[in-house]
């Protein structure tokens, strides 16, 4: 290790999944051991898996935050700061774990995301990052607008030209803001409505989900096609909460 | 429960403490001048030897070019940053200074970095603890500004290491408050932590339940406290003297000093007064009269402090509630005192705060907390666990400078991201990575960590690679970073060149007493120590017999003073250390008024004699304000 402002470990390989404590031999928990209590050595799973989860979206979270405190209390660093270098190494592995996981899981959003990650979609750049690369690089965001609001946006545009335009040489048209506040709002509407569209998804996906683990089989055709659904849905809600951000700036807000 | 004593230390901008867990609840540890505060100010003597606290604080107006205080401000940060401070604080640059090197400060003819200054502090802290102990103390929990970013942070760890101090961990100052304040209240519910100290401010929101501390949003500032306001009362009483007496103190450092300490004065009397007077003696032999109203005083400090403002409702809006959420609201650091900061707290919460906590020890005795928790808990730290976060989001910069956040703000640490990186051309063997820190979206205006390069990536044709970059902040909130080619399964090698901090073979040349280690060496060095400090106060006394402030001290003082005196050379030769020590601290308890008789004394003399000295009080701004003409007699 060195001390520097930035300090590097090197990465270890992954060890191989046991079922039994390194420490005491008996057969253990995932995460810890049942028995004399150690950290185990973190085993390279997907966040679902590190709680035991199945790949479903609609999740329980009251009962996902209890595991959470419950693995915090014998993952955690602090509660381990006693133990020998290898096993702080684990603690510290499998705690970032546990975090990184708890914090992608209990937002809907990111969670749906991180689902999708790993059923293999890339999924479309429209963050902030890349608004910002393009505005600075000059070149044109590849931005698909969602259909039904294509008539909204193209007037919404005008208006917050105009609002620029009025700003530079220092006017303001308070008829005018009000009106771009009142579409804000309606956006804003917009994208909670979204969410409510992105939780019937969830239900359709974890309902096929379902009927895979009773053994019914099902295609990949259907799995694609809930997936794409999926990706439509982020990919609008995405669309309208860049433009909310871009209306508020304009705002000065 | 682990043999080793931890302890817990607050390493403030103003005050040092050290803390630890004495059966179920924690309790400062003074230090030999009896008190619970160490002023973090470090100067040297005629020897170059460096001292530390209160008799290095009285000696900033007679040797100010041999002092430094504040020394917080400069931690982990590099000269570009710094010119905003090199205005009101008299820190003297080592000439030779190269750009790109970690900063260092000239004491007299000696240069510290700013990690080694702070090691002088944590090593008097580390005495204290160790003569209370009777035993050595080689571990402890240090406390940094929860806003402190991860160069702040490796050079707090730094001076540690230099200290001879094994850090198990920083925790982030509210935090500390919080363990503290939870200890003996035991409920569930959403604690907000106000810190507004010497030089920091800090806002966390922390929900308690069942034991666990978990901190949800934190904001602050890490240059915001109570020197802001102190410079604001030292630039309005030096343009009086240059308007009034066409005197430019600025260069004056001596009079600078005993100007900021009558402020200061000042400043804590209107605590609790509503009207003060300053009144300091010159170098030209006049007095710098002013009177300052309660009024007047809250007029002028109101734009520094509603600077806490912003980051308050930002801290609120992060953690998703409403000030009416909040059940509590816990105040610390000594600026909290202030009438004016406590009506703007509970204008912020609606809610009266919480005052029942010495406001400057309560981070210590988090600390000890904490430190009680390392090592394994007791009854009272039973179930207790801290959830903290990294206050700034870590982004890598990405084409067209732009910074890409992986890790967000106000994620529980430990936490990590991975990323994946490419080559761009055939047979390219290296990538290079530049790792940042801040909310700003683009990386010139974010805080930049480190550079590195990721080395010895096998040849393959473009875009081939596939190198997995792991990011991983520790429980410390200190970044470390690993990474691996995929399809080679190769390691890469990393190189890192870090923006600011010192390597890890500088912080190895300059660990302090080494031979700190041998336990025998210590049990004498303890014995000789308190010889040395006994000949050291005894000759001072004979010094005060001597003096003018001797003839002001009844009869009865004299007396008392006379059978201490007795008693300490009674004792000074024997191997009893412990012994020696309660005749020294009889004797300093006993002669504290003579001490500041000629303190008094010695300033004015001081000052009189005092010419044009290069360490200065910079060339602060000017500051309008609502008062009336200073006087001058
Ligand atoms: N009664 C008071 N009124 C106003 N300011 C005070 C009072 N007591 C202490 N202070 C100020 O509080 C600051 C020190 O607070 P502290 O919590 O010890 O700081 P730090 O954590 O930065 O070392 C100093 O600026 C000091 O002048
Ligand atoms: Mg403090
Ligand atoms: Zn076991």
């Amino acid at each position: 290790m060195t001390n520097s402002s930035l300090t590097t470990i090197t990465a270890k390989p992954v060890p191989e999944e046991t079922q039994t404590c390194w420490s005491c031999g008996t057969m253990r928990a995932v995460h810890f051991c049942e028995s004399c209590g150690k950290v185990q050595p973190p085993a390279p799973v997907d966040y679902f898996t590190f709680f035991g989860l199945s790949r479903k979206l609609n999740l329980d979270i009251a009962a996902l935050d209890k595991d959470f405190y419950e693995l915090s209390r014998k993952l955690h660093p602090d509660l381990n700061a006693r133990a020998g270098s290898q096993e702080q190494e684990w603690s510290l592995q499998q705690s970032s774990l546990l975090n990184d996981a708890h914090r992608t899981l209990k937002d809907p959003i990111k969670r749906t995301q991180y689902l999708l990650k790993l059923e293999g979609v890339e999924l479309e750049e429209q963050s902030k990052t890349a608004t910002e690369q393009a505005r600075s690089t000059g070149q044109v965001k590849k931005q698909i607008v969602p259909p039904d609001l294509l008539e909204e946006v193209f007037d919404l545009n005008i208006q917050l030209e105009e609002l620029r335009i009025q700003k530079k040489i220092g006017e303001d048209d308070p008829a005018l803001i009000e009106e771009i506040g009142r579409q804000k709002l309606e956006l804003e509407e917009k994208q909670e409505s979204l969410l409510h569209e992105l939780e019937f998804r969830w239900k359709m996906w974890d309902g096929m989900i379902q009927r895979e683990q009773n053994g019914q089989p099902v295609s990949e055709e259907e799995r694609k096609q809930e997936r794409d659904k999926m990706v439509d849905v982020l990919n609008r809600r995405n669309y309208i909460r860049n433009l909310v951000r871009d209306v508020g700036e304009a705002l000065g807000n | 429960m682990s043999t080793d004593r931890i302890v817990g230390i607050d390493l403030g901008t103003t005050n040092s403490l050290v803390a630890f867990m004495q059966g179920e609840s924690p309790v400062v540890i003074p230090g030999d001048d009896g008190s619970n505060l160490v002023p973090s100010v470090v100067a040297l003597d005629q020897d170059n030897r460096p001292f530390v606290g209160n008799a290095a604080r009285n000696s900033l107006i007679a040797t100010p070019e041999r002092a430094v205080y504040s020394i917080k401000r400069l931690m982990g940060r590099g000269v570009d940053d710094i010119q905003e401070e090199l205005k009101f604080f008299p820190f003297r640059l080592a000439e030779d200074l190269q750009a790109g090197e970690v900063l260092r400060i000239r004491l007299g003819e000696r240069t510290f970095t700013p990690p080694e200054i702070s090691a002088l502090i944590l090593r008097q802290l580390k005495r204290n603890a160790e003569r209370f102990f009777g035993a050595q103390v080689t571990k402890a929990v240090i406390t940094v500004p929860a806003y402190f970013n991860d160069a702040q942070r490796q050079a707090t760890k730094d001076a540690g290491r230099i200290a001879g101090l094994e850090v198990l961990r920083l925790v982030n100052e509210p935090t500390a408050a919080s363990l503290a304040y939870g200890l003996d209240k035991k409920q569930n519910g959403i604690v907000a932590v106000y810190d507004l100290g010497g030089g920091t401010f800090d806002i966390s929101i922390l929900k308690l339940h069942d034991g666990i501390f978990e901190v949800i949003a934190t904001n602050g500032d890490t240059h915001l406290g109570g020197d802001d306001i102190d410079n604001l009362l030292i630039t309005i009483a030096l343009d009086d003297t240059l308007g009034d007496l066409g005197l430019d103190l600025r260069r004056n450092a001596g009079a600078g000093q005993a100007i900021r300490k009558s402020v200061i004065e000042a400043k804590i009397a209107l605590s609790s007064q509503s009207s003060v007077n300053i009144d300091v003696e010159l170098p030209c032999g006049k007095r710098y009269l002013r009177e300052i109203t309660r009024e007047q005083f809250e007029q002028l400090i109101q734009p520094i402090i509603d600077r806490t403002v912003g980051p308050c409702k930002q801290a609120l809006k992060d953690a998703g509630l409403k000030p009416e959420q909040i059940d509590e609201v816990v105040l610390v650091g000594g600026s909290t005192r202030i009438p004016r900061v406590r009506a703007l707290v509970k204008e912020l919460f609606r809610r009266e705060p919480h005052t029942d906590l010495n406001p400057d020890e309560v981070v210590a005795l988090g600390a000890a907390v904490q430190a009680n928790i390392l090592g394994g808990g007791s009854e009272a730290t039973e179930n207790m666990l801290l959830l903290d976060v990294t206050p700034l989001s870590l982004g890598i910069e990405v084409a067209g400078g732009v910074t890409d956040k992986i890790i967000l703000r106000n994620s529980t640490i430990p936490a990590s991201a991975t990323q994946f990186y490419t080559t761009q051309i055939d047979g390219q063997a290296n990538v290079a990575i530049h790792v940042l820190q801040g909310e700003r979206e683009l990386a010139k205006d974010c805080r930049s960590l480190a550079r590195f390069d990721l080395k010895g990536i096998p040849p393959m044709a473009a875009g081939m690679a596939r190198i997995e970059v792991k990011f991983l902040i520790d429980a410390n909130g200190i970044l470390h970073v690993s990474a691996r080619e995929q399809r080679s399964g190769k390691e890469a090698e990393i190189q890192v060149q870090p923006s600011y901090g010192l390597t890890d073979e500088q912080v190895e040349g300059m660990i302090l007493d080494s031979f700190d280690s041998a336990e025998e060496d210590f049990r004498q060095r303890q014995v000789i120590e308190a010889r040395n400090e006994a000949t050291t106060i005894l000759a001072a006394l004979d010094k005060g017999k001597k003096s003018p402030a001797w003839g002001h001290l009844t009869t009865d003082e004299k007396k008392k003073i006379a059978k201490m005196e007795k008693a300490l050379i009674a004792v000074q030769a024997e191997d009893d250390y412990q012994g020696i020590r309660k005749a020294i601290d009889a004797l300093n308890q006993g002669t504290t008024r003579l001490a500041e008789l000629m303190m008094d004394s010695a300033v004015s003399v001081a000052l009189k004699g005092k010419t044009m000295d290069e360490a200065d009080m910079g060339e602060g701004p000017t500051a309008p304000h609502p008062m009336a003409k200073a006087e001058f007699e």
